[in-house]
């Protein structure tokens, strides 16, 4: 039976944990059954926990984090590094995280968004996006630790968790994937997406000019060499657009933040006017 | 015409206050101190007829060593009409003084003069915003120089703030001058765009801070 004992037979009366190959379970049972031994069920499968052990320490070596109450919210991180924690932060709380794939970037890397949600269905929901500008790199970092503080805040029913209750959040932690990797190997100032368009030498479009509100209008520019070029057009870019067809699609959005760095200023609609919208007062 | 109250959180107050900024720093920055803008409090602008615009800042600074410790001051800035190569005439006036930086000053310019080899070094600070202790002064001392490029460079549409040093190369001298070659990257906040910019820069504990020689660079060739 090549059966693998772990305690082994010490007299009558003392208990034995054996290691029993796959093949041998029914017949081992049988044996068991038939002699009157009683037996018990340490650990169902010893072949999953060792995978999931050679797997930890695959990551601890590589430098992914092991949970997220290990994860070192004060360094900056890689995008395989933020990905991973969205999977731990998701694994560890099934009941309140979920993860949704709303799109794909220039260079085919997925868009991820965080649902915080505690039941109902399409509950009113608010929007927060990190990292749409890739260099600025404390606002993917502040992404992370709000996700981790939602749950945290929805644990002890503090901070944020009355807005649980009766909404849905979004959040979209690295909302421009291809400019963050950019930023990681070759160009820490890089800021707008990597999409190519016809008839030009430069790379990328700034994905805040390319919403379609007053697309084209002042604070952006055509020229697709600059920092702030619009696009060929509104939603020219996939990550733009995947979050337009999400929103448009939820259809209960109720507020929308997008998180930027440098400049400690709180800005409200419009961007590309002075009038001020229609409920300044209350923004 | 008279001078017209600006909204001091507003966006030309903040331009023209990095500009002040800016030339301050040039002239009672170096590497043992640093000053950097706590709060732009008014700020007003007249209409120099066929001359250009003049703006009348109240300021408080802070030491960026020691942000507890600020100074008030007052600022003219006139930008010149037409022409794009006349730099705006700048003036500052403390109300105070500014904390001694001799010591420290002292202990940067005997380091570097006692180095074996010409100190080389580059991106202050890092990716992650870190400045290593003993780069310090070198990173106070090209923000203090920056504050000359930044003057030169300065229109009422611009916002320029040092971002980093990509490189800095000390370069060999007979005198007692110490001498360094830098190429720093500006931010221009309206634009969004990082401008790589070498200067030369001459510093000496009581002579100050020169800037002998500057040229803009071509853009990054990332695509």
């Amino acid at each position: 039976l090549q059966l693998d004992f772990w305690r082994e037979p010490r007299g009558p009366g003392q208990p034995v944990d054996i290691r029993v190959p796959f093949s041998s379970l029914q017949a081992l049972k049988v044996h068991l059954e038939a002699n009157a031994i009683s037996y018990s069920i340490m650990i169902e499968d010893v072949q999953a926990l060792v995978d999931e052990e050679k797997k930890e320490m695959l990551r601890s070596r590589s430098g992914l984090p092991l949970t997220t109450n290990t994860f070192d919210y004060s360094t900056y991180h890689t995008l395989e590094e933020i990905y991973s924690f969205m999977d731990l932060l998701v694994a560890e709380n099934p009941n309140l995280v979920s993860k949704v794939e709303i799109g794909r970037s220039t260079e085919n890397r997925p868009l991820y968004v965080l649902k915080f949600s505690t039941g109902g269905t399409n509950r009113p929901a608010i929007w927060i996006d990190t990292g749409i500008h890739s260099r600025e790199w404390v606002t993917q970092a502040s992404g992370v630790w709000f996700a981790k503080q939602i749950v945290q805040d929805h644990n002890n029913n503090q901070g944020v968790a009355p807005i649980l209750d009766n909404m849905d959040i979004f959040l979209e932690i690295v909302t421009n994937p291809d400019g963050f990797a950019y930023t990681q190997t070759q160009n820490r100032m890089w800021r707008k997406t990597r999409s190519r368009h016809s008839g030009s030498l430069c790379i990328g479009v700034d994905p805040n000019r390319n919403w379609d509100a007053g697309f084209g209008a002042a604070g952006a520019s055509s020229n697709p060499c600059s920092e702030t070029y619009h696009g060929p057009y509104a939603n020219s870019e996939p990550e733009v657009k995947s979050i337009v067809n999400f929103v448009k699609s939820h259809g209960n959005i109720k507020a929308f933040v997008s998180i930027h760095s440098y400049s400690q200023l709180l800005l409200y609609p419009y961007g590309y006017t002075t009038t001020p919208a229609p409920d300044q007062k209350e923004l | 015409s008279a001078a017209m109250e600006l909204e001091a959180s507003g966006a030309v107050g903040g331009r023209v206050a990095a500009l002040a900024t800016g030339y301050l720093g040039y002239r009672r920055g170096g590497p043992g101190r640093g000053l950097e803008l706590r709060s732009l409090r008014r700020a007003r602008r007249q209409d120099v007829c066929d001359v250009g615009h003049k703006y009348y800042l109240e300021l408080e600074l802070q030491d960026i060593q020691d942000k507890d410790s600020t100074i008030s001051c007052t600022a003219e800035v006139l930008y010149h009409l037409g022409t794009k190569s006349l730099a705006p005439d700048v003036q500052v006036t403390l109300q105070g003084e500014l904390r001694e930086a001799e010591e420290e000053e002292k202990e940067f310019y005997n380091r570097i003069r006692s180095l074996d080899k010409e100190l080389v070094a580059e991106n202050i600070p890092d990716s992650h915003g870190h400045v290593p202790p003993e780069m310090e002064p070198i990173f106070l001392l090209a923000r203090a120089a920056s504050g000359y490029v930044i003057w030169q460079n300065s229109t009422e549409n611009t916002k320029f703030q040092l971002a980093q040093i990509k490189e800095v190369k000390q370069v060999k001298r007979s005198d007692e001058y110490l001498e360094f070659d830098y190429m720093i990257l500006l931010h221009e906040m309206v634009s969004q765009e990082i401008i790589p910019w070498q200067m030369r820069v001459l510093w000496h504990p009581q002579h100050g801070v020169q800037v002998t020689q500057d040229k803009r660079q071509p853009k990054h060739p990332s695509g």
